[in-house]
């Protein structure tokens, strides 16, 4: 007889949840070791290939700490000029678009909400583009006063505009319905794609060429300088919009019952729309539409650990993040020496998935 | 102390929903409120819960209207069990009951599973902990709610509380239901005040100190259940025939109705003790 069988640990067992694959801690360590590993491996491929060592002791180096390790002068100027302000960007505008589609899908009470399928994403767009189109002829004086901020302003005009919209129509039937959230988005959508078309009869050649790479979205954008634009208003969201966790977990019960909880439902409204938008609109300004990141990342998020937002929303940041810089990564290398839009990565997964979503919510129903 | 109605008239949409409708909560009883389909009933609750304002009159607590109330504060002190709700994310029973802790103010992680055990066991649903709430039986879900209720007030324990419970039966096994309205009796026997919407007149009988009747928006009849559930009263309110007994083994009456169809060949007793 066999008498090393281990017993089966039956209190582990009984004290997992059904259909919840692991607690939110061990999430949130794997998803920072994978952060951590994809971003050294966006770093370090490419026309000039960077070990992760390399990529370690050049950093150290700016600070005056000598490993030992070599590496070519031109190595180092890929990493610091080009490579890591990129990387960098990436792992801003990702970890934005992950916590604003996990905190929109907590205000719509609504899996699908998602900035660019309901038009957020598309509202920002045109706040930019007529800013960078029409902005000279119509406001001077907003552009010399915000200077290189102009642009994420404009877009987050532009959001917070298309959100209000689309919450206002979708509210009208007391639930937020999904049909009515989706259509009123492809409206929406619709409405700023002619815009934004309109806006390229009217653009020079320099300035349709930035038009072009709003449509698919890039990184390429990504300096030193964009990222200095971009982060403060990503990292206020990113540290503000965890603290409205508690009343997003209460508002998934009902409105009315979110109200009994204590919960101000117009306060919440105005202030959670209003960070997403800030969000939106900055990453939109510098890299143009990235689409259903802000839809995948909550959801994966969701079905490892549950819906409770105090973990959701962290957890999308990093895998937003992630998601974001594997696609740059991909888009630079697979037909490189060229480069893809990374829009057309992210569609080519995203898309397969949102269709997914909805043949698995038609079954649940 | 009381949650007060006081002289609460509603009118929406040029509708007159409550006409003047006053009513207290007090301390330690349990009220319940009955009437027909769009008497005002839920109209009422809303106005006491503070989720409604209403077009003349106020409700008050503890001498303060309603709307002078924070939100977290009146979270505090009314808890509200709703018919049905209508979360569609997979949390568990036990996030479910969590999210009330938070809302009663419960000091960190650990004071808040104890409170939601307890809660879960006292709804008897503490079997269900673990289950997804979208997996759930009606009747399972409303126990939920309940215990979620329970916990959002439970650190309130000892100070003034009220719970509103919107038709908490409607769902029920006969079993639940009685335990759902034991569990409204247990608070109460704590120095909560409830207020209960209820169809089942016999079920409002036996658990309720107060019946307040509600009839196209105005108070039809108050007080205790034997003075309330007597012939004429539910002949004017719900246009049932009924006869109303002496329950043979507690102290309230019994309430028998007869169906339209039965009246012909029906032997109408006018007096029964």
């Amino acid at each position: 007889m066999n008498r090393s069988i281990a017993l089966p640990t039956v209190r582990r067992d009984s004290q997992r949840i059904h259909g919840r694959l692991t607690t939110p801690r061990v999430l949130q360590g794997g998803l920072l070791l994978l952060l951590l590993a994809v971003v050294m491996a966006s770093v370090g491929i490419g026309a000039v290939g960077i070990s992760p060592a390399q990529v370690v002791s050049i950093l150290l180096q700016q600070i005056g700490v000598d490993l030992g390790v070599s590496f070519g002068a031109n190595q180092s100027g890929v990493l610091l000029g080009v490579r890591l302000p990129r990387v960098l960007l990436g792992v801003l505008v990702g970890g934005a678009l992950g916590a604003a589609g996990a905190a929109m899908q907590g205000l719509f009470r609504n899996p699908l909400a998602d900035p660019g399928l309901i038009g957020v994403s598309s509202g920002c767009a045109l706040g930019a583009v007529l800013c960078i189109v029409v902005g000279h002829a119509i406001f001077p004086a907003f552009l010399d006063q915000f200077g290189m901020y102009a642009l994420p302003v404009a877009a987050f005009v532009g959001g917070l505009s298309a959100t209000l919209l689309v919450y206002r129509i979708s509210a009208r039937s007391g639930m937020r319905s999904v049909s009515t959230m989706l259509l009123a988005g492809i409206a929406v959508n619709a409405l700023a794609g002619a815009a934004i078309g309109l806006c390229t009869y009217l653009a020079t050649d320099a300035q349709l060429r930035n038009l072009t790479f709003w449509s698919l979205g890039s990184l390429a954008g990504g300096t030193w300088r964009t990222l200095a634009v971009v982060a403060l208003p990503i990292v206020l969201t990113l540290l503000l919009l965890p603290r409205f966790a508690r009343q997003l977990n209460m508002l998934a019960l009902g409105e009315g019952e979110a109200a009994h909880l204590g919960v101000s439902i117009n306060q919440l409204k105005w202030r959670v729309t209003g960070l997403c938008a800030l969000a939106v609109g900055a990453s939109v300004s510098m890299t143009g539409l990235i689409g259903f990141i802000p839809l995948i990342a909550p959801h994966l998020v969701r079905l490892t650990i549950g819906p409770d937002h105090r973990y959701l929303i962290p957890c999308s940041t990093l895998l937003g993040a992630v998601l974001l810089v594997a696609a740059d990564l991909a888009s630079r290398t697979v037909v490189a020496p060229a480069e893809l839009p990374i829009g057309i990565i992210t569609a080519i997964v995203g898309a397969p998935f949102f269709l997914w979503l909805l043949i698995r919510e038609q079954r649940i129903a | 102390m009381a949650l007060q109605a006081r002289t609460i008239t509603v009118e929406r949409s040029g509708n007159r929903l409550l006409d003047s409708v006053s009513l207290s909560i007090h301390w330690g009883e349990v009220v319940a409120l009955i009437g027909p389909n769009g008497a005002g009933k839920s109209t009422l609750l809303k106005t006491l819960s503070g989720t409604l304002n209403p077009t003349r009159g106020a409700a008050t607590f503890a001498g303060r209207e309603m709307w002078e109330i924070s939100p977290a504060e009146r979270a505090r002190v009314i808890g509200v069990l709703p018919q049905e709700s209508s979360l569609t994310l997979p949390f568990t029973a036990m996030e479910v009951v969590s999210i009330g802790c938070q809302a009663g103010g419960a000091n960190g992680v650990a004071e808040a599973e104890q409170i939601a055990r307890q809660a879960l066991a006292e709804a008897d649903v503490e079997h269900l902990s673990n289950r997804i709430y979208t997996t759930l039986s009606g009747g399972e879900r409303q126990r939920v709610h309940l215990a979620r209720v329970l916990a959002q007030l439970w650190r309130s324990r000892n100070r003034e509380r009220y719970f509103l419970f919107d038709e908490p039966t409607s769902s029920l096994d006969l079993a639940h239901q009685h335990r759902m309205l034991s569990v409204a009796r247990q608070c109460a026997a704590e120095g909560a005040g409830v207020l209960v919407i209820l169809h089942d007149l016999n079920l409002a009988a036996q658990y309720a100190d107060r019946i307040a009747v509600l009839h196209h928006g105005k108070l039809a009849a108050e007080g205790t259940p034997d003075c309330v559930l007597t012939p004429d009263v539910l002949d004017a309110v719900f246009q049932v025939t009924t006869c109303v007994f002496r329950h043979p083994g507690l102290p309230c009456p019994l309430i028998g109705a007869f169906g339209k169809h039965r009246i012909a060949q029906a032997n109408i007793p006018l007096e029964v003790e």
